[in-house]
């Protein structure tokens, strides 16, 4: 009985002691990102988007300074942390991406489709990557308030929702198989939770996000875009419905938490 | 012309603190394309800070120093209000000089 507790209390410690060794791992890790964090190069693209919003462009000569990005022509603060929405003109739920396409086409007289196929960080995908990051600048630490009042928005939820957990592709693989469960990670990165609040500046909260490993501006479609890559899955169309209706779903479920966009990421 | 850097000064107890974070694609010369063609070296190669016209700062990087890099340093000396100043010439002959006031 004696050696039996003993033991016990012997395997308890090493337990104890190798939880505290990973904490303080996660910490490490931690203070060594809120390091990284001061002199983050989307601090560069922000400055290039600011620049794009106001300056004369397209076969319009324009700027985007009407934009309605969903609080009235114009307002940029806040407007990240409440889209992607429903817009009366277009009549669609869009996200930040495909509505500032809208406006490129509509007050500058850009190609929407020609934007579309164009690779990201190529041409107006590196425009729309600036304008992402700058605008979602402008909400950092508020707190996401993604709209679930009109019909249309409700839907997009629930059919993000019904993708999210969709497997498929060559690995039978969906969303929910990296993001579905708490306290989960691939290699050494943690995987978030996705199907429910994941916390401030985690999952929808941290895109568009610099990315080290390549020196890239990825905002929330790219991110969208190499998820299913790597799910082996077709390649998703650009702005589609089916991209929009995940960020939705994301979107809603992240509501509360703070925005750190523009993140950095490894 | 290159793309702004953005440059923060600020002075605690006689020590400025600058921080610079530059826009510039850093290739190293050995990097290869899609097509398998070398992509040509474009890099910072010397990196000169001032305070009210005086040298506080020289660097030399290499094509070793990744994209968009990021200078943190302290020298003593400086008072709010103050400028300072930051110019960078790659190997091609390209320089950019922004400046920054000392909060």
């Amino acid at each position: 009985m004696k050696t039996r507790l003993v033991i016990s209390a012997v395997l308890m410690a090493a337990a104890t002691t190798g939880a505290q060794a990973q904490d303080a791992a996660a910490a490490g890790i931690a203070k060594f990102r809120e390091m990284l964090a001061d002199g983050n190069p989307a601090e560069l693209f922000e400055m290039k988007g600011e620049e794009l919003w106001k300056q004369k462009r397209g076969p319009k000569n324009a700027s985007l300074e009407q934009c309605d990005l969903g609080l009235g022509p114009g307002v940029v603060q806040g407007a990240f942390v409440q889209l992607p929405r429903y817009f009366a003109d277009t009549k669609r739920v869009q996200d930040l991406e495909t509505r500032l396409v809208t406006c490129m086409e509509t007050l500058q007289g850009f190609n929407a489709e020609e934007i579309a196929r164009t690779p990201f960080l190529k041409g107006e995908k590196e425009t729309l990557a600036a304008l992402a990051t700058w605008i979602g600048g402008l909400s950092k630490d508020m707190r996401f308030a993604v709209p679930q009042k009109h019909e249309a928005e409700k839907t997009m939820y629930e059919v993000g929702k019904r993708l999210f957990f969709a497997r498929g592709g060559s690995h039978d693989f969906s969303c929910a198989s990296c993001h579905g469960a708490d306290n989960t990670r691939i290699r050494l990165q943690d995987l978030p939770n996705l199907t429910k609040n994941p916390g401030d500046g985690v999952g929808f909260a941290a895109w568009p996000a610099y990315r080290i490993s390549n020196s890239q501006m990825w905002t929330m479609q790219h991110r969208l875009n190499d998820c299913y890559r790597q799910q082996r899955f077709p390649e998703p169309k650009w702005g589609s419905d089916a991209t929009i209706a995940l960020s939705v779903y994301m979107g809603v479920n992240a509501n509360g938490a703070a925005s750190i966009v523009p993140a950095l990421k490894r | 012309m290159a793309d702004p850097m953005r440059i923060r000064a600020n002075n605690k107890d006689g020590v400025t603190e600058v921080r610079v974070l530059m826009s510039h694609p850093m290739e190293s010369g050995v990097r290869k394309d899609a097509s398998g063609a070398l992509v040509p070296a474009k890099y910072i190669t010397d990196l000169d800070a001032t305070h009210n016209g005086k040298t506080v700062l020289k660097a030399m990087f290499s094509g070793a120093v990744s994209q968009n890099p990021f200078l943190s340093f302290k020298f003593k000396g400086g008072a709010k209000g103050e400028k300072v100043a930051v110019k960078w010439v790659d190997n091609k002959g390209e320089s950019r000089t922004d400046e920054a006031t000392i909060a």
